[in-house]
């Protein structure tokens, strides 16, 4: 049973979403058990994967027993592992989030929302780059259908150019694999990486190929000159959906990380593929997204820089492919995640008590809600990397790691120039929100949140303290997968076999 | 053989980019139909050309590379589900801000 648990992350959306849809007529409860027991039984799937693979070995699931590098398999190191419990939880939260009746606002909102968590786990899993792609589409096509779920004028327009921006992207996915398996010959990421470490190939073709790759996953992860689709596409996105599509952006920064530590980093001829350009980038991400959170006029909006900036801190961390720096990204990863996704689902509860000033960021009528006001100030206390929260602990090792590098003084004024003007943008939008009223005509009838909504945001905030108390065993789990990422060699061995060397290469003209 | 693929690509691609860079929908659509067209084709060729080979090992025969036929399979539905969708996403705008400009309006 134990061989078979890589699938488990990606078969349970599945099965579910074919359940749903065969189950359509049966009403909306029905839909949402299903729902709630598939994202549970993913959270304890993934559990399950994540002990597994903390033993230390490479789990390899090859699919359809096909060994690799013919066959296409799933590999579940330390790192997978951990993002799929991650993408389990935010999924778990999100889902019992929108079954407060978001759901009820369009049609086949649940099957949907089981694929789409079934193209994040697999694009972690996957250890080949031409499957990757396919979960990405996956993945994708979910996105475009949930992000035009509830309707309306906002969500039609970033819909459009969202789906236009991602079709190109793919078609320039596609010529990277092209390219790659015309100079390679495999697409098989262990094989690659073994192949990429012999000279016996274009190695400005191969370059060309994975600065493309490189490319493609930029777009998803929102890198600066590609990151402008970001804000308005998740401020247009309803609170639930908004809240998983964080993960997506997580989704390319691995995808480079993976690429870079695995295929890049050991080659001789591509391990300077990144370095010089991708850090400036990523600073220049934090600066850009620090002012649009300062510049923000909806709380939506507000929630999407965040994300940006959360983004761009991480992608400082590729090019340096040292494991205590990805072991300090891991950590500050986690906890971004879960607290972005906390700001959207505040978002929409703040909006849904201001009548018709909504979100906006301005003096609007009094509202009582004190567990309101303290859950918004517990995230806004991590989004801004104040003590006592996991934020500060995830900027803290994050500033402490790359202080050594050689642009660690450029970094250090970045990150702390963006999180003073982010603090300022929070504590600018939070005391409007909640300090600043003005006198109404008539009192605003207060709408009864349903318990699942006030659940998921509390469990969300919630992994604001919980990261920080429980901080030693997270940050512990991630070095320990930072370590095992940077030692490609069991990677590679664990999916090819010991006999994986001695697979006869034709000569390519 | 290998200059005409080369070129019909080269084509493809630059229509396909030009097209993608007007204002309107329609245009735009068709070129991401015409890019994807040239992916595949540019996918098709990764495995090398080879006339008159079948994608089958038998023993002492020519053979062309199979894998790339695969993976233009598998580009090409992903390819034609995500044009639909996105005619479907392109029809919807339309008809709720009342104009085929990518940004729903029209610069006055």
């Amino acid at each position: 049973m134990n061989a078979h648990a890589a699938i488990f992350p990606i078969l349970i959306p599945l099965i579910a979403a074919l359940l749903q849809l065969a189950g359509r007529h049966l009403g909306l409860s029905i839909q949402r058990g299903i729902g709630l027991s598939a994202a549970l039984l993913g959270i304890l799937s993934a559990a399950w994967l994540l002990q597994l693979a903390d033993g230390g070995s490479i789990l390899v699931y090859a699919l359809g027993d096909w060994a690799a590098p013919v066959g296409i398999v799933l590999v579940a190191d330390r790192l997978a592992a951990g993002m799929t419990l991650l993408t389990a939880l935010l999924a778990g939260a999100s889902l019992l989030y929108a079954s407060g009746g978001f759901d009820k606002r369009g049609r086949h909102f649940h099957p949907l929302f089981q694929l789409q968590i079934m193209g994040i786990q697999g694009a972690f899993l996957t250890g080949d780059l031409f499957n990757l792609f396919v979960f990405f589409e996956v993945m994708l096509l979910a996105s475009y259908t949930l992000l035009a779920h509830g309707g309306g004028l906002a969500r039609s327009r970033a819909s459009l150019s969202y789906v236009v921006l991602n079709l190109a992207g793919s078609a320039l996915f596609l010529i990277a694999l092209g390219l790659l398996y015309g100079t390679l010959g495999t697409l098989n990421l262990a094989d690659v990486a073994l192949r990429l470490q012999t000279a016996e190939h274009d190695i400005a073709l191969a370059r060309l190929a994975g600065a493309l790759l490189i490319a493609v996953f930029a777009l998803k992860a929102a890198l600066l000159p590609l990151s402008f689709w970001l804000p308005h596409t998740y401020a247009a996105a309803g609170a639930p959906v908004a809240a998983l599509f964080v993960i997506m952006t997580k989704v390319g920064i691995v995808a480079i990380l993976r690429v870079q530590a695995i295929a890049f980093a050991p080659s001789p001829t591509m391990a300077d593929l990144l370095t010089g350009w991708l850090t400036p980038m990523a600073l220049m991400t934090v600066l850009f997204a620090a002012l649009g959170a300062l510049v923000a006029t909806r709380l939506r909006y507000f929630a999407a820089w965040l994300v940006l900036a959360s983004a761009g801190t991480l992608l400082i961390t590729p090019a340096h492919a040292q494991a205590d720096i990805t072991a300090a990204a891991l950590y500050y990863l986690v906890q971004s995640t879960f607290i972005g996704a906390a700001f959207f689902l505040l978002a929409e509860l703040i909006a849904e008590r201001r009548g018709e000033v909504a979100d906006t960021i301005q003096s609007g009528p009094s509202f009582q809600s004190p567990w309101l006001a303290m859950g918004f100030f517990i995230a806004a206390i991590t989004a801004a990397g104040l003590p006592p929260f996991s934020g500060f602990l995830g900027k803290l090792m994050l500033l402490a790691s790359l202080r050594e590098t050689a642009a660690g003084a450029a970094i250090w004024i970045v990150l702390l120039t963006a999180g003073f003007l982010i603090i300022v943008a929070l504590s600018r939008t939070g005391s409007r929100l909640f300090w600043q009223h003005k006198p109404q005509t008539q009192p605003l009838a207060t709408p009864s949140t349903p318990w699942q909504s006030v659940l998921a945001v509390l469990l969300l905030i919630a992994a604001g303290p919980l990261l920080a108390i429980f901080a030693r065993p997270v940050a512990d789990y991630a070095a320990r997968a930072a370590t095992q990422l940077h030692a490609p060699g069991a990677y590679i061995n664990g999916v090819l076999g010991t006999s994986g060397h001695a697979i006869v290469r034709e000569a390519r003209p | 053989m290998e200059a005409i693929v080369a070129t019909a690509i080269g084509i493809l691609t630059t229509c396909g980019i030009f097209l993608m860079l007007r204002a309107r929908t329609f245009p735009v659509v068709l070129g991401l139909t015409l890019l994807s067209y040239a992916v595949n084709l540019f996918l098709f060729a990764s495995g090398r050309l080879m006339l008159d080979a079948p994608p089958l090992i038998r023993a002492g025969a020519r053979y062309t590379d199979p894998l790339p036929q695969a993976l233009v399979l598998t580009a090409i539905v992903i390819g034609f589900g995500m044009t639909a969708y996105l005619l479907m996403v392109a029809l919807r705008a339309m008809a709720e801000t009342g104009d085929d400009h990518v940004d729903g309006r029209e610069k006055s």
